[in-house]
């Protein structure tokens, strides 16, 4: 009775029928929606061009794409299944988003073991990327609290997934981009909390010395990360904000955070977005905190989701889209290749409203390739600008590779085969663990000729 | 069919919770619901917000691996009390005895909310019988033989609110899908005429009309990306039952779209492509 939505004519005269969040590239693509943990691979029957589980599209590259197959979306299956109060477990199927998780347990006194900047991904996509927080020294990565999921196989077959069992596939499935297989349900373990207040403080820094200086003494600090501007130059270069938070101790109210109200109303005109207007932007932001150190109690949802307040902020770009560039580098080279990276994109010319840059601990990841490793991580969003951008991701890219460290596969549209090869070399033994009927677009970029479909 | 997780704690088979773990609403007053079709997209939204309010729950479906998910997540969202029954609900001989096992598990009834329904195939409907005689079965005999049952129930304790999902396909047949309409159109007249006959007996007969609403019923339909948010309508929904509404569209909007529809004269209406 259901015919899938069919997208021949979306591409032709309008957006592609699912966008990731940076909007490029745009595929073709037939979507199911998956409401009961059994449709699938039910779901499968007739389908050819593969297939691939999405849920929300904030992943910013092809991660979450697959160009003329089925994206099975997850997000209809979002039914939480059990909470135990005195472990914090949480059970739940994959299509939740962290948002509804928080709207569950922020009023029973629970908090995510991991956040990221966004509460709009769904709890599959986040075992998927194996996606890191602000905590990550202290936590680790958001598969490190997540005990045991149900992955299913095209052939049928309902894997029961943790250390224990199958431990090969729970580890290949944290952070294996959804290639090996469906996950219908997850356990989250939940942290408490009594408050909704974060402890926060702001410390205005300029270079990467003043950086670590801050960072080291601040280590007790749970949550930490820094904005950094990257089109200042000169005495100004690498300036940006230290911001430090940690859970409030004082017992508060802990009622559900309101629905946002700002949409950014339509898509903006490419002019809007040049070198400029990033520049006044970023001075804006840096002098928003005046002073040099700042210390607030401020809500969890500014703090934890700034960007979260403005849906759909990523129309900001226009309808040509934006890359994200996000590497991690082990501390052998952390500071040298910031710097170089930091100068090269300074010296591209090429504008970006929001580097991030943070420091990734030492706590294993589970997943086989998961992207965090003991060192710099660092983040910025650029706008696609023809004959500019697609050069300089490609000797950032390399840069990366030379220093040792690795791209984050979520946010990436750009790199080559032999990039990912260099930077994943266990991609082999993964490969191993992919569904045959499974696959996404950047699985085929970067496989290249080899991919195995 | 569903993996289960390997904790002492049972997460799929939910049957009578009593307990009130923290965080939950404490609700001295639950109200005892039984839902029919209780894994419906529309059905499901409402149960959501009835298990948040802590009230004690009751679900029919036909699908065991489904039922087990939505009870489940009623229970982990606060109901003060689950229990579940799996049937085929197009089976009327069996319904006195279910709706006498569901009324003994809650202890007694204050509303019952119906939504089961089929779409069916209009083209399908148009060449043979047996697919019109599908569609007017689930969504009008099957919950005509429920109510029957359920409207006497009630009468004789002068309580109760018995909400139906009828549709705003109902009030004009349309060749696009007038086999469905008719079978809602029949439900509604069968309403109103309960209504007329048992709201007297402090007994309230609500005529649910929703609109075009993004659910597994509607997915892939010309323009269903538009339809109404299945949250925003349960949440209405739930709303009207609280105020014992006779009538509800939902969205509003389609009060007074169909009050347009309905007064176009036939001698034009039978020319349109609707
Ligand atoms: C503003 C913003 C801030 C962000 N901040 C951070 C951050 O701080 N740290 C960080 O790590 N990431 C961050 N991200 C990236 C984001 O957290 C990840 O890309 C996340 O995986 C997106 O989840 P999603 O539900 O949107 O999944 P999608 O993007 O739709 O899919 C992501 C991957 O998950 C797979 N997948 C989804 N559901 C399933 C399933 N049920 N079974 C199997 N595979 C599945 C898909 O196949 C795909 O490979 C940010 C993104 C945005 C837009
Ligand atoms: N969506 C709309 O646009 C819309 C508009 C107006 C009115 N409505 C009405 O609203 C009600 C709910 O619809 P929905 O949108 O929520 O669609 P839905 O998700 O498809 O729900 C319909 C439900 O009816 C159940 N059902 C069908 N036959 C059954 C049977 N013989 N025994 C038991 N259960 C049976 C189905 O069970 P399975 O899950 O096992 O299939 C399904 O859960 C229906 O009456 C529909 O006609 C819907």
């Amino acid at each position: 009775m259901a015919t899938p939505t069919t997208t021949e004519e979306a591409t032709k005269s309008g957006p592609a029928p699912f966008e990731s969040w940076g909007r490029y590239p745009a595929y073709n693509a037939t979507v199911l929606p998956m409401h009961w943990q059994g449709d699938y691979p039910g779901m499968l029957d007739g389908i050819h061009g593969g297939a691939l589980a999405v849920g929300m599209g904030r992943s910013y590259g092809d991660v979450c794409l697959l160009k003329d197959g089925t994206l099975l979306q997850t997000t209809s299956m979002n039914r939480l299944l059990a909470f135990d109060p005195n472990s914090g477990v949480l059970t739940a199927e994959a299509g939740i988003t962290l948002a509804q998780i928080l709207d569950f347990a922020v009023p029973r006194g629970f908090f995510l073991p991991v956040s990221p900047g966004t509460k709009y991904v769904t709890l599959g996509g986040a075992i998927a990327n194996d996606i890191h927080g602000k905590n990550h020294e202290a936590a680790g990565s958001f598969g490190n609290h997540v005990p045991q999921f149900e992955l299913v196989r095209s052939n049928g077959n309902r894997m029961l997934c943790s250390s224990r069992e199958n431990p090969d596939y729970y580890a290949a499935t944290i952070g294996g981009m959804g290639l090996t297989g469906v996950i219908t349900w997850a356990q989250l373990r939940l942290k408490p909390i009594v408050s909704r207040k974060i402890d926060y403080e702001g410390i205005q820094f300029h270079g990467i010395d003043e950086f670590l200086a801050i960072k080291k003494q601040y280590s007790h600090v749970e949550y930490t990360v820094a904005w950094v501007d990257c089109l200042s130059t000169g005495k100004n270069f690498a300036r940006g904000i230290f911001m430090l938070g940690d859970h409030s101790k004082e017992p508060g109210e802990l009622k559900i955070s309101p629905k946002p109200k700002l949409v950014f109303p339509i898509e903006a005109p490419g002019f809007m977005l040049n070198k400029f207007s990033i520049a006044a932007f970023n001075t804006v932001f840096f002098h928003k905190q005046m002073k040099a150190h700042v210390k607030t109690v401020q809500d969890y949802e500014p703090f934890f989701y700034p960007l979260d307040a403005v849906q759909k902020w990523n129309r900001m770009y226009g309808k040509n889209g934006l890359v994200q560039f996000q590497f991690a580098i082990p501390w052998e080279h952390a500071k040298e290749g910031t710097i170089a990276i930091l100068s090269e994109i300074a010296k591209s010319g090429l504008a970006s409203f929001l580097a991030v840059l943070k420091t990734f601990g030492d706590v294993p990841s589970f997943g086989l390739m998961s992207f965090p490793l003991s060192g710099f991580m660092f983040a910025l969003d650029f706008p696609i600008k023809e004959g500019v951008t697609f050069p300089l991701m490609q000797r950032l890219g390399d840069m990366t590779r030379e220093f040792g460290g690795r791209l984050y596969s979520a946010k990436d549209a750009c790199m080559t085969s032999d990039q990912f090869k260099a930077f994943y070399p266990q991609w082999e033994r993964f490969a191993r663990y992919k569904d045959p009927a499974i696959t996404s677009s950047f699985w085929e970029r970067v496989m290249g000729q080899e991919g195995d479909r | 069919m569903s993996t289960q997780p390997s904790s002492n704690e049972p997460v799929l088979a939910v049957r009578r919770t009593a307990d009130n773990e923290m965080g939950n609403i404490l609700n001295l007053h639950p109200r005892r619901i039984l839902v029919l079709g209780a894994t419906s997209g529309i059905a499901e939204s409402c149960i959501r917000l009835w298990a948040e309010r802590g009230e004690n729950l009751y679900l029919v479906a036909r699908n065991a691996d489904k039922l087990a998910a939505v009870a489940a997540d009623a229970r982990t969202r606060g109901a003060n009390y689950v229990d579940f029954a799996v049937a085929d609900l197009d089976k009327t001989a069996s319904h006195p005895e279910l709706l006498a096992h569901a009324i003994n598990s809650l202890a007694g009834l204050d509303i019952a909310y119906l939504a089961l329904g089929v779409l069916g195939e209009q083209p399908k409907a148009e060449r043979t019988f047996d697919e019109a005689g599908q569609i007017l079965h689930t969504n009008y005999v099957a919950p005509i033989s429920l109510l029957t049952w359920l409207a006497n129930y009630c009468a004789q304790r002068h309580s109760g609110t018995l909400a139906v999902l009828s549709s705003v396909a109902g009030d004009r047949g349309r060749k696009s899908n007038y086999v469905y309409g008719s079978s809602k159109a029949g439900l509604s007249a069968f309403l109103a005429g309960l209504r007329n006959r048992i709201d007297r007996e402090g007994v309230t007969v609500m005529t649910i009309k929703p609109g075009p609403v993004k659910t597994a019923m509607t997915h892939g339909m010309k323009g269903s990306e538009k339809f109404a948010d299945v949250d925003k309508v349960a949440a209405t929904i739930v709303k009207a039952i609280d105020n014992k509404q006779d009538v509800v569209y939902v969205p509003g909007i389609w009060r007074i779209i169909m009050g347009v529809i309905k007064v176009i004269p036939e001698r034009t209406f039978k020319k349109l492509n609707l």
